[in-house]
């Protein structure tokens, strides 16, 4: 009963949490990610999330798929939101629910790690001194490929 | 092949189509493109790539209509 979402509209995080849960669960958890309004010092005005849709919708679901191999739960919902935010928007939100909580806090915070490292997702931050840049971002070092020399 | 983010607006195209010999490997387009220099000059040594939404290794051989995807330093969360 997991559920994965790639959307543009606003991410309402109670509608998540309510996707999980069950007479059976005991725990849990929502986390929400935020636009904040600074990064490295600079105050931050809005983002721009882009992604290779088709890809990681599928990536999304495969990490999902390891947590509840991994965890032992399936009441988990994962939704990343894409195109422009502002300050305070809610930019992913994942809900777990587990008959223990351990199982709900690893399984989150799994799936946010993850999701750092693999979900082909960008970050462009608009400042409010008008300049624009991509977040740095992570590389996923079990795919990198390097050009033959020689 | 499609390019994103920083890619994208590096090499001035999301998507483009590319003529490659039978039998052609992910390294063997990713050295095409180097040598080719230019806007591609933007894609760096290391790059990571994914064949039909599938992140994919140097030696995989690609195929007649294959969706290859140059993927910059993910960011999401």
């Amino acid at each position: 009963m997991s559920f994965v979402a790639i959307v543009r509209q606003p991410i309402k995080p109670s509608d998540i949490l309510q996707r999980v849960g069950g007479d059976e669960d005991g725990a849990s958890i929502l986390f929400v990610g935020v636009v904040r309004n600074h990064n490295d010092g600079f105050p931050v005005k809005g983002v721009r999330y882009e992604a290779y849709e088709k890809m990681a919708k599928s990536v999304l679901e495969e990490i999902v798929m390891e947590a509840q191999s991994e965890y032992g739960t399936d009441r988990i919902a994962t939704v990343h939101r894409i195109g422009d935010l502002v300050v305070g928007d809610v930019s992913v939100a994942v809900a777990v629910s587990s008959h223990h909580r351990e199982q709900s806090f690893l399984a989150s915070r799994f799936i946010m790690e993850e999701i750092k490292k693999r979900l082909p997702v960008w970050k462009k931050e608009f400042y409010l001194d008008g300049r624009e840049d991509w977040t740095a971002g992570i590389t996923p070092t079990s795919v990198l490929i390097t050009e033959p020399t020689g | 092949m499609l390019f994103f983010a920083s890619y994208k607006e590096g090499v001035g195209s999301g998507q483009m189509d590319v003529r490659l010999p039978i039998g052609a490997k992910v390294s063997d387009l990713i050295s095409e493109l180097h040598s080719k220099g230019g806007n591609f000059s933007c894609l760096p040594d290391s790059v990571v790539v994914a064949v039909n939404h599938v992140y994919s290794e140097p030696v995989t051989t690609l195929n007649d209509g294959d969706e290859v995807a140059f993927i910059p330093p993910v960011a999401g969360g």
